[in-house]
């Protein structure tokens, strides 16, 4: 059984074990490191991907569900020299500390800014992905400033 | 891996530390005529390399895991070297040994390169901003040699020197005469700190953008051509071993290569190298390696530790409270006799759990053993001691060894010991490949060094006037210093108790009495160690003293500290610990609070101050609680004081980061045992803080000049006890077991 999908915009197929989460494909065989082991049971939220734009945990999603989808990883949203505004207001308000979470932080705020431009202060915390250093107010202010980037700079 | 292999090739300046820990700028030689890298970059010590277009590469000699030392301490390098702070690249060192010149061993090459104990600033204060000022001393000499001129009449600003006629050399046209210049007679000067232009600014994160892309090594990111990666089943109970083990079915899951027997430290034995006994999966990828795994059929002998369970470590405290001999640790004047002199007596006893480090990292590491020559590369707190078991394991010098520290995805203490090194050591030693071992979280929730489980007993009292005029605190807790090679029996406490803190010295009959707990967990150092338990009993108890005697909780502690003034401080942190910082945070969480106020129904305040490795540390909160019992944080602040800020925007993360963790783990954190083994398996049962339950940390950093302190465990010990302080204030409920989780429902209930 081979699966073929899109991975940052470009095919792939996939001949190994249909059972693999999309999470140790994406670091053992593409070698898209970026997307982060945590907990491997979908609480943390360090692996969060986009599949059809949509997030998802990859360490419970196995690669037979993504037939026919369009993954994209936090190496497909921007890159140092050429940022994505939620990356920028990342660095704008020094979010990370150790840094492991924020590109599942990151992947999961661009999904809730996709379905809902302007959200409330409710809204931005309840993001469910865990971040062990604390980063949590930083993470709210950057969420809040890539919002307003994102909408044209209108607050 | 990006690694500043340059410098570390040709060392200008080597510098050691004295036996006491001070600095000694040990020996200068001129640099070889090599001192050219191949695209024209120019090493000027072992730290600095600067490139013709005036980039400035600085080593970065400490494993960052988020307290941000990557940032902090090459501003201390750039500082004195004077090159603006957008012109400099940092890299990360890798583990710098060289060989000592006045006796056999080894030293290291950059300075001590572990993180750990909120002492990478204070322990670079002077050695790191020395070797910017040794550089930049001999950029200006060059100059002087080029102009002809006096060097006392040049200058330097953002990496050029400049001349009072006006010209200017920018550093990259002065590098090669620089470092042919002979070593000079005395230590550069360092500037005056009035001159700071990097060193109390606001900066951000070096690595953020190769963080925020995914493209930031942590230890987890090691692929290497060839390498296996390891999946290993370890025996649950503490000292227990393997009865029987199958491993046919597990050698049929395609892509496992190798199953390896890996026994671990004797019961009982100090641990030095992996911490329990496990068979190991070696696989082509990581999911090959789990499923692998999950074949394996093992049967786990139980160990001598099987009857053991949260339940009867919670009988043997009460055995030693009522009927045990504690190790007397201090015992100023005579307690008993003022007890009974006294007017008024108050006692409480107040528990904390086993707690996990949970790094969100799980432990990896990867080793590479080949006939005299080993590689390392892992998420690391002490790189150094990552070296010394592969060397352990495999009798290869550590002259003779790559040790390589990632960016680490959060240390807390976990990362301190290097288990996970040398199971990754072991396994590449008998495979022979190379292996990158990897935990899942299940493996790290079962297999840490857990910050002691501990329960405090205190008894205070004061005379007529409401001074107070005794104090005991017994300590019964499970040492962290369990099975250390290097600490005797007579000072295991020493992990627990540390016996000059508050408020030791300000009362004068204190006892201090210690009783170890015996337990089979493995045990350690987690984030500001005993101090987050001791300050939670210490500050509550104060609270209660102060209601018992129905005094501000505020000017209670103010009175007890007294007159501002420096007391002696033995243990880590001190040598003083001075009595009007301590004042002074507390003062200014007060102030930022509104202490005093009356605060609307069902809300109250609380308030905490403590001393924790060098820093002083004051939180205040605003809390409410329903009549359901339901817990709402409505204000929180945090003040400061570390001394002289490096970097303020650091400072704050750690305060915001150590208030949260503080929070996180106050609320609902807890390690528990059911024979013999930890009972708690990932994030669902050991459940951290949420976003929405983390408040706004309101952080207000000290102006000071003082001589810097670390900052990344100070935000923690005070959260606790304020929090709890507050809840009491808002309740009636004092809450003397943490986590709080659903005692408040309860009591209301």
């Amino acid at each position: 059984m081979t699966v073929e999908f899109e991975l940052n915009g470009v095919a792939r197929v996939f001949a190994g074990d249909p059972t693999m989460p999309v999470l140790w494909y994406l670091r053992d065989y593409a070698h898209l490191t970026g997307t982060k082991f945590g907990c491997g049971i979908g609480v943390c939220g360090a692996c969060t991907i986009h599949v059809n734009g949509a997030a998802r945990r990859a360490c419970i999603t196995p690669m037979s569900v993504v037939a026919g989808l369009k993954l994209t990883t936090i190496e497909g949203i921007g890159s140092p020299a050429q940022l994505h505004p939620v990356q920028e207001a990342w660095i704008a308000e020094d979010v990370p500390q150790c840094g492991y979470c924020q590109a599942g932080q990151i992947m999961a705020t661009i999904d809730l800014l996709q379905r809902n431009s302007d959200p409330s202060d409710a809204e931005i915390a309840a993001l469910s992905n865990l971040c062990r250093c604390g980063t949590y107010p930083r993470i709210r202010r950057a969420v809040r400033r890539a919002a307003v980037a994102l909408r044209g700079g209108k607050g | 891996m990006s690694a500043m292999a340059m410098p570390s090739r040709r060392a200008f300046l080597q510098m050691s530390l004295t036996a006491a820990g001070g600095l000694l700028v040990a020996r200068y030689f001129p640099l070889s005529a090599a001192v050219e890298d191949t695209d024209g970059g120019v090493a000027l010590g072992v730290f600095i390399r600067i490139d013709p277009d005036g980039t400035v590469a600085i080593g970065a000699r400490n494993p960052d895991m988020g307290q941000g030392v990557k940032t902090s301490l090459p501003m201390l390098i750039a500082e004195e070297l004077d090159v603006a702070w957008s012109s400099v690249r940092v890299e990360q060192l890798p583990l710098g040994l060289v060989a000592r010149t006045d006796a056999p061993g080894v030293t290291w090459k950059y300075g001590d390169q572990g993180a750990g104990g909120s002492t990478s600033i204070p322990d670079s204060w002077d050695d790191l901003r020395q070797a910017g000022a040794e550089a930049r001393s001999l950029l200006v000499r060059a100059a002087a040699d080029w102009w002809s001129a006096d060097e006392a009449i040049l200058s330097t600003r953002d990496g050029f020197v400049r001349h009072p006629d006006g010209r200017a050399l920018a550093y990259p046209m002065l590098t090669r005469r620089a470092a042919a210049l002979a070593p000079a007679a005395r230590p550069a000067p360092l500037k005056n700190a009035r001159e700071y232009r990097i060193i109390g600014t606001p900066t951000r994160v070096v690595d953020a953008a190769e963080i925020v892309t995914g493209r930031a090594q942590y230890g987890i990111d090691v692929y290497r051509n060839d390498s296996l990666v390891a999946v290993i089943a370890r025996c649950p109970y503490f000292d227990g071993g393997i009865a029987t083990f199958d491993g046919s079915a597990a050698r049929l899951v395609p892509g496992v290569r190798q199953v390896i027997v890996l026994p671990g430290p004797k019961p009982g034995e100090p641990i030095t190298l992996n911490l329990a006994t496990g068979v190991a999966v070696l696989a082509d990828d990581t999911w090959a390696a789990l499923k692998g795994r999950d074949a394996l059929r093992v049967q786990w002998t139980r160990g001598p530790h099987a009857a053991e369970s949260s339940q009867t470590l919670a009988r043997q405290i009460e055995m030693l409270l009522r009927h045990g001999k504690g190790k007397r640790i201090r015992d100023d004047g005579d307690f008993d006799a003022a007890l009974k002199r006294s007017a008024t007596v108050v006692s409480a006893e107040y528990y904390t759990p086993f707690v996990a480090h949970a790094p969100l990292e799980p432990q990896n590491a990867f080793a590479h053993v080949e006939s005299d020559w080993v590689t390392v590369i892992a998420p690391m707190q002490q790189p150094g001691g990552g070296a010394r078991a592969a060397s352990e394991i495999t009798g290869i010098d550590r002259l003779k060894m790559d040790v390589r520290m990632t960016r680490v995805g959060g240390g807390f203490g976990r990362r301190l010991t290097n288990d996970y090194v040398a199971e990754a050591v072991l396994l590449s030693k008998a495979s022979g490949k190379p292996v990158k071992v990897q935990w899942t979280r299940e493996d790290d929730m079962h297999h840490d060094f857990y910050r002691p489980l501990v329960q405090h007993a205190l008894r205070a009292a004061a005379d007529r006037d409401g001074q107070l005029v005794a104090w005991e605190h017994r300590f019964v807790s499970a040492a962290k210093y369990y099975r250390r090679s290097d600490v005797k029996p007579d000072d295991l406490w020493r992990g627990d108790v540390y016996p000059d803190d508050f408020p030791a010295a300000l009362v004068p009959n204190l006892r201090l009495e210690w009783f170890g707990l015996e337990s089979g967990m493995i045990r350690g150092s987690w984030r500001a160690p005993a101090h987050t338990s001791n300050a939670f009993a210490v500050q509550s108890f104060v609270d209660e003293l102060a209601q018992a005697l129905k005094r501000d909780p505020l000017e209670f502690r103010l009175a007890l500290l007294g007159a501002p003034r420096e007391l002696k401080y033995s243990s880590h942190g001190g040598p003083i610990f001075d009595t009007g910082r301590m004042a002074g945070v507390l003062k200014l969480a007060g102030e930022k609070i509104g202490w005093g106020r009356t605060v609307e129904k069902g809300r109250g305040l609380g308030i905490a101050g403590h001393f924790t490795f060098g820093g002083y540390t004051a939180h205040a909160f605003e809390v409410e609680v329903d009549p359901g019992g339901k817990l709402q944080i409505h204000r929180c602040v945090c003040a400061v004081d570390v001394g002289r800020p490096i970097n303020p925007l650091g400072i704050e993360a750690q305060m915001m980061g150590g208030t949260i963790d503080g929070l996180s783990t106050a609320l609902n954190l807890e390690i528990t045992v059911k024979e013999g083994r930890v009972e708690q398996n990932n994030f669902n049962d050991y459940p951290l803080l949420h976003n929405a339950d983390a408040p706004d940390v309101e952080v207000h950093v000290v102006a000071s000049e003082k001589r810097p302190s670390g900052a990344g465990e100070m935000g923690i010990p005070t959260t606790a006890p304020a929090l709890c302080n507050a809840i009491r204030a808002a309740s009636g409920v004092r809450v003397r077991r943490l986590p709080v989780r659903d005692q408040l429902a309860k009591a209301r209930g």
